[in-house]
């Protein structure tokens, strides 16, 4: 403020006058006297001192590693919960199969075994379709069509988790009971997958539900991928003289392929870790069975379902290392996935999904 | 040179006589590519027929969702809190001020930490091995199951304070905005041009005023999107609140007991056994699903203006 007086007795200076031109007028009476030249003295008032950058950038990067904080919080609070559990059963809390609160038995392998089963049944339905969807919106989709497709599975990533649960428990259970359940069970009985009482509510229901809720995330991160292949590649198949579908698997998915497997493991992450919508037509017990139709628990679901009505201190305790394991699984799930997907886009954006 | 047959020059009298050029009309040439043609628009069929499978129950999904919800959303959902069991009639009312409290409390906690940690990584951390693993780890947090979120701040607030509290619903909603605002905002950073900030910078102006200022102010837009797609994606989240909010049927503002939370009363009424409740469920839906769409539909809007791209 002191450097305007000095320079411009007559007035603020007019908005078009370059503010550089200030700058130098009032370095030259100031110069030659010593001290402390004006520019320097203005600097310093705007607080241009070390100091206030220097405690910016320090609030800045605290909140940075807030971020590993938080995962180490995260660690350590769960492990602390479930030291009970931890020393009572150890590492084989994990292979067994028990799961009686009365008594106080607990083993998590029925829930690592729902986990896995719906998780996997839902990938083998989800997969080929995303991928199909994701080669047609960026190879063979008329331009027009495009952004429409690409908005609705964008609206449906963002449909929570718990309305899914509704309609699941609404439309899908009665259909999987009356209808898709005994076709099931007449034409693949056989296979012994399809055994027992059809409650509606099981395995099948839930993975179904979990395909449905990972597709949309599978093929727009695939889509992006495919749409990262640069063009000249295509073009250089089709020069060669391959036709639409030989161009898209030895140019596009070929290229791509290394990306695709990470979207598919972080579609995976996605159905280890979804809670409501399973808890609420998975069927919730504990068992271990090979057929679809039974009811069963995931290790999600399984606190959703039996945290409130933990009453022992052990109870909560499994409980809580239940939840210690499903972080760690979906920790190393993201961090193989997102290493590949950065592989293939490094440069480009990364989705926030 | 004559490996070639197509291009050699056509030899005449000595050396060994040309070999035929490949005779594209051959019975086995046709045929394969006959083949090939035939695979390629099976493709294309399959992608398209799979795109159709995929989008018609999604489509039936939503549109069944607005039928129920619509059907069933009457002025009294807006303005009654839940009826006991067996009485007609009651809202939402104070599910969607509850939801409205624990969302505030979040924001106000995960978003101005989750911009300054992406303020870092643009601004500060550029090229440095530790900027490249805290942007790792807002991914990989990213993918944790919300549950997990749930029991370890009960674990952490709900479990010595001996009571469920909406500020502890608050802060789990609060860890689950800071990766996803911070990978946006540093997203955004990144599409400010180096020329605004080095005139800045050259203009005497300090760093720390610099991405006040200029970067931020010129990302602005997308930044608040991005918050507004963090908060679109908390706003559905039940699993972190069953624990910490856990639920409430009547009135509350206070932070320090349960609250009530639009995805509960979701969650606690489709798994009751009564008719009026379900309605109520699907009503509830409806609302949180128009705000949803609401905020992701306005980040398309602008997105596709390309305010997004900043300054540029």
């Amino acid at each position: 403020m002191d450097l305007e007086r000095e320079t411009n007795p007559t007035g603020p200076t007019p908005l078009t006058t370059p503010v550089v031109t200030n700058f130098v007028a009032a370095a030259e009476p100031a110069g030659p006297e010593g001290g402390e030249s004006p520019i320097r003295e203005f600097l310093k008032n705007r607080g241009s001192g070390g100091f206030a950058d220097k405690t910016f950038a320090g609030v800045m990067l605290v909140c940075a590693l807030s971020i590993f904080a938080i995962v180490l919080f995260i660690l350590t609070i769960l492990v602390m919960r479930s030291r009970l559990t931890i020393a009572q059963f150890g590492f084989r809390f994990f292979m067994r199969s028990a799961w009686d609160p009365v008594s106080g038995d607990f083993g998590a392998l029925p829930f690592i075994f729902g986990t896995l089963a719906t998780s996997l049944l839902a990938l083998a339905m989800a997969v080929p379709l995303a991928l199909g969807v994701a080669v047609f919106l960026s190879e063979f989709c008329p331009a027009k069509l495009r952004p429409p497709i690409s908005f609705l599975t964008e609206m449906l990533a963002a449909i929570p988790s718990v309305v899914y649960g509704l309609w699941a428990v609404f439309v899908l259970v009665p259909i999987m009971r009356d209808q898709l359940g005994p076709l099931l069970l007449k034409y693949l009985g056989w296979t012994g997958f399809f055994e027992g009482y059809n409650f509606g509510v099981g395995l099948l229901t839930a993975s179904i539900i979990l395909a449905i809720m990972i597709l949309p995330i599978i093929s727009s991160i695939t889509r992006d991928i495919m749409l990262a292949v640069p063009t000249s590649q295509r073009e250089a198949v089709l020069a060669l003289g391959a036709t639409r579908w030989e161009m898209i698997r030895t140019g596009v998915l070929r290229n791509a392929r290394i990306g695709i497997v990470g979207a598919v493991i972080l579609g995976l992450g996605r159905a280890l870790g979804e809670t409501m919508a399973v808890t609420m037509v998975i069927g919730n017990h504990p068992d271990i069975s090979k057929s679809l139709f039974a009811p069963a628990n995931t290790l999600a679901s399984v606190i959703a379902g039996e945290f409130s009505e933990a009453t022992t201190d052990l109870y909560l305790s499994a409980l809580i290392e239940i939840g210690l394991a499903l972080f760690l699984v979906t920790i190393v799930v993201n961090a193989i996935a997102r290493a590949l997907v950065w592989a293939v886009t490094r440069g480009t954006p990364a989705r926030a999904l | 040179m004559s490996a070639n047959p197509l291009f050699s020059p056509p030899m005449s009298g000595d050396g060994p006589p040309p070999r035929r050029p490949i005779d594209v009309r051959s019975r086995w040439i046709r045929f394969n590519s006959v083949r090939r043609t035939v695979v390629s628009h099976l493709i294309t069929v399959l992608a398209a027929l799979s795109t159709v499978v995929v989008i018609v129950p999604l489509v039936a999904i939503l549109g069944y969702l607005l039928y129920m919800g619509a059907s069933s959303l009457n002025l009294a959902f807006f303005t009654h809190i839940p009826a006991p069991i067996g009485e007609r009639g009651g809202g939402m009312a104070n599910a969607m001020v509850g939801s409205g409290i624990v969302l505030a409390l979040a924001s106000s906690m995960g978003i101005p930490v989750g911009i300054a940690a992406g303020v870092y990584l643009a601004e500060f951390g550029r090229g440095k091995t530790l900027a490249m693993a805290v942007r790792f780890t807002a991914d990989v947090l990213n993918g944790v199951p919300s549950i997990v979120m749930g029991i370890a701040i009960y674990s952490l607030i709900v479990m010595p304070q001996k009571h469920f509290s909406a500020f502890a619903g608050g802060v789990a909603l609060a860890i689950m905005m800071v990766p996803t605002v911070a990978r946006t905002t540093e997203e955004m950073l990144a599409t400010v041009p180096h020329a605004i900030r080095e005139a800045a910078l050259g203009l005497g102006v300090p760093k720390w005023r610099t991405v006040i200022s200029v970067s931020l102010k010129t990302a602005s837009p997308g930044i608040i999107t991005g918050c507004m797609l963090a908060f679109a994606r908390v706003a559905g989240e039940t699993a972190p609140l069953l624990f910490t909010a856990l639920g409430n049927q009547f009135w509350s503002y206070k932070l320090n007991e349960p609250i009530a939370a639009l995805p509960l009363q979701i969650y606690a009424y489709a798994l009751s056994p009564y008719d009026e409740f379900h309605r109520l469920a699907w009503a509830g839906s409806l609302v949180l699903i128009l705000m949803i769409m609401v905020a992701v539909t306005l980040v398309r809007i602008y997105a596709s203006r390309g305010i997004l791209k900043g300054a540029s």
